[in-house]
């Protein structure tokens, strides 16, 4: 038995855990899961229990290679990686197929060089594959191109009877899998479209807002002429700057937009972290004297860097936290809930009472982020919505946090909004019924194609999700 | 390590055997003001007081009944199991039961005697490997074992009594460890006197508590890694002394 949890660190539970290498070693495994059944697992990156089954197994997929599975009609001689560990193959059209354990950080680092990006990266570059597709994770590009699932092609996909199915978005599968938590199957491969990129840069605008409202106003009137864009927001910012952010907007960069040093190599890419958080910290070192020092000091940096047309790399643009690696650690042995919604456009006053209420919470908060969203996908149990997405970390040991966070799910739920699955540890089996209304549709594809209830994990039952 | 359902110390699910127990009551309806929202109450006959189960309603609990006897330990396995088909994962899982007959009685019929130490500690003893067996195949969940000062030190004034709560509290120790690294853990809770309807007509101890107080300390230990506690907390180096005061005294002490 080993002892997991979720990147927050939180409510761990013992578990089997077993690293199958091929589809077949995996569909072996599923045979020989007992009454508490299975799960798969990739980097560990969602911060609840997503990941976690109790007194049952759970399947490191980090190592699981789709290599002698059929991947026809892909030209292997654009790219790929094969050969021990998960592999990926590139088209010459920008459509990657890669095994389910693939990091899109040995993604990007590989792509980067031939002039191609993942089509939507989360905040940090340490999630599989296949942990993308099951949370159907989203970016700072979801008001333009939506979520990870929009752009997947295909999907293969280990049932629980030890079959492989070979879905596209035609079928229901496909997206009750996308979103899906890991509890349809095991995801072996998915293949999705790149997208191409001159130069490996960010060509970046930052610009300070003084408070809620005019963070609001500014997104929804400029978003659209960026790709990617977001807020981070200074939550122990109080009274008439209550609100006040940091927006980030940027482009994938041309050569022409670089200096000339850098045009040389105008693909690089190897970022790695530069620091590594200490193996224990301190609970307490994450306080509101820090934080409120760090909050300060990151709103105040934004003051001289303000300004149009800035050059960035990748890594600082879109995972400022890899560079520290295991930086979950600096919550302390207690751990921390990340609190993430998303309301529906027209639903900015539930917006607003939030903010007001963390913010005259004292809440200690790191990097408070809000996102404007686009459309969502057709999976059932997707997050994103068209409207706006907060989302903030808590240190667990926070007094009076789980009454209050109730409290915010109920102003959530009433504006029509939700919580996204790969963030919670926490909410209701109620609060998960009244929120996602396609959860029983999702339920009846799920049973037919897992009648006796193989794939369950922690936050299935938490949830009742089955 | 917390066994806690969720990330914040929130709890779903409560088995409470002996449902008609009044500290196990208290219990449960903190766990359900906390957000626990199926509970079984298992007692003789599948009943438990009406004005209860509607309280526990009231604040949003789904209510299960079930038929329980402490004396029957060839019921308790399948008690559990079905607990567990109608709840869910078992959270939290209470044996309250228990009774406290009068030394003079148990002097006079050593059957009764017998009769009371198999409910207070072997009904203790089948339903805690039933439950605990349960807790350690799901990998997670407490085991709240309802001990008391008087099992501690035996006291000449309740020894059928007390050296029924010693077998018990000596049993939920090594089941403590016997469960460690499973991610189940059992809380040992040793009371003082409770001053409740079990010791209705009594004259209370020195350092006596509350019903309430009880279940208070047991909500604190949930959401702590504790694996005992004394309520109140002083007893227990009250006892460490207690525990080596020599016999001539011990034996002299009023009650």
């Amino acid at each position: 038995m080993t002892l997991l949890t979720g990147w927050g660190r939180t409510a761990p539970t013992p578990a089997t855990l077993a690293r199958p290498r091929s589809a077949a070693e995996a569909a072996a495994l599923l045979t020989r899961a007992g009454r508490r059944g299975v799960v798969a697992r990739g980097l560990g990156r969602s911060y609840g229990d997503a990941a976690q089954n109790a007194g049952g197994l759970v399947l490191d997929c980090t190592g699981l290679d789709s290599t002698g599975l059929d991947c026809t009609g892909l030209d292997s001689t654009q790219g790929d990686r094969t050969g021990g560990g998960p592999s990926w193959r590139l088209d010459p059209t920008g459509l990657v197929t890669a095994s389910a354990g693939v990091s899109l950080h040995d993604l990007m680092t590989d792509l980067m060089p031939k002039g191609w990006f993942v089509p939507v990266t989360p905040g940090t570059r340490y999630v599989t594959v296949g942990g993308a597709v099951a949370a159907d994770v989203h970016g700072k590009n979801h008001h333009v191109d939506s979520s990870f699932g929009a752009h997947v092609r295909s999907l293969r996909l280990l049932t629980a009877d030890g079959t492989i199915h070979e879905l596209t978005p035609d079928d229901e599968l496909f997206w009750a899998t996308v979103g899906g938590m890991g509890l349809t199957g095991v995801i072996l491969e998915a293949t999705f479209r790149c997208v191409p990129v001159e130069t490996s840069r960010m060509v970046v605008d930052v610009e300070r807002t003084r408070d809620l409202d005019q963070t609001l106003e500014t997104m929804a009137e400029t978003d659209h002429r960026y790709r990617y864009t977001v807020a981070w927001i200074d939550l122990l910012a109080g009274g008439r700057r209550m609100g006040r952010s940091v927006l980030t907007r940027g482009d994938h960069a041309a050569p022409a937009d670089l200096p000339a040093r850098m045009r040389r190599d105008r693909l690089a890419f190897g970022p790695r972290p530069r620091l590594a958080a200490p193996p224990w910290a301190p609970g307490g070192l994450l306080n509101r004297a820090t934080v409120r020092a760090f909050n300060a000091a990151w709103y105040g940096k934004a003051a001289p860097a303000a300004g149009k047309r800035l050059i960035q790399g990748i890594a600082p643009f879109f995972h400022p936290l890899d560079g520290v690696a295991g930086w979950n650690r600096m919550y302390g042995s207690r751990g921390f809930v990340q609190y993430q919604f998303a309301v529906p456009f027209g639903a900015e006053d539930t917006l607003r009472r939030v903010v007001a209420r963390l913010s005259g919470a004292g809440v200690v908060s790191f990097l408070t982020v809000l996102k404007r969203f686009g459309r969502g996908t057709p999976a059932m149990l997707s997050f994103p919505m068209p409207g706006w997405t907060l989302a903030l970390d808590i240190p667990a040991a926070q007094s009076g946090l789980a009454g209050m966070l109730t409290e915010l799910d109920e102003w959530v739920a009433a504006a029509g909004g939700r919580i996204y699955l790969a963030k919670d540890s926490r909410m209701s089996a109620a609060m998960m019924s009244a929120t996602y209304p396609r959860l029983d549709e999702w339920r009846e594809i799920r049973r037919r194609a897992d009648p006796d209830g193989l794939f369950v994990s922690d936050l299935a039952r938490r949830l009742r999700l089955l | 390590m917390r066994n806690v359902r969720n990330a914040l110390g929130g709890i779903d699910t409560v088995l409470l055997l002996g449902g008609r127990s009044e500290i196990g009551l208290a219990i449960v309806e903190r766990l359900v003001r906390d957000g626990a929202r199926r509970v079984m109450l298992a007692a003789r006959g599948g009943t438990a007081p009406a004005e209860d189960i509607e309280r526990l309603e009231r604040l949003g609990a789904e209510v299960h009944l079930a038929d329980f006897d402490a004396a029957r330990p060839e019921t308790h396995v399948t008690l559990i199991e079905e607990a567990a088909a109608k709840l869910g994962d078992l959270d939290v899982v209470i044996p309250a039961f228990g009774v406290l007959g009068s030394q003079a009685v148990y002097d006079e019929d050593p059957v009764v005697a017998a009769r009371d130490v198999a409910v207070n500690f072997g009904g203790h003893v089948s339903a805690g490997l039933a439950a605990a067996r349960s807790l350690r195949e799901q990998g997670h969940g407490t085991l709240i074992v309802l001990s008391s000062v008087a099992g501690v030190r035996v006291r000449r004034a309740n020894f059928v009594y007390g050296s029924a709560k010693a077998g018990l509290d000596g049993f939920a120790q090594g089941l403590a460890d016997s469960l460690h690294g499973s991610g189940a853990r059992v809380v040992v809770v040793r009371p003082g006197f409770v001053i409740g309807r079990m010791t209705r007509g009594m004259t209370p101890a020195p350092m006596s508590v509350t019903v309430d107080a009880v279940a208070d300390a047991v909500i604190d230990a949930l959401r702590s890694r504790r694996r005992t506690v004394w309520v109140p907390a002083r007893l227990g180096p009250v006892f460490a002394l207690m525990r080596i005061l020599p016999r001539a005294i011990w034996r002299r002490l009023p009650r």
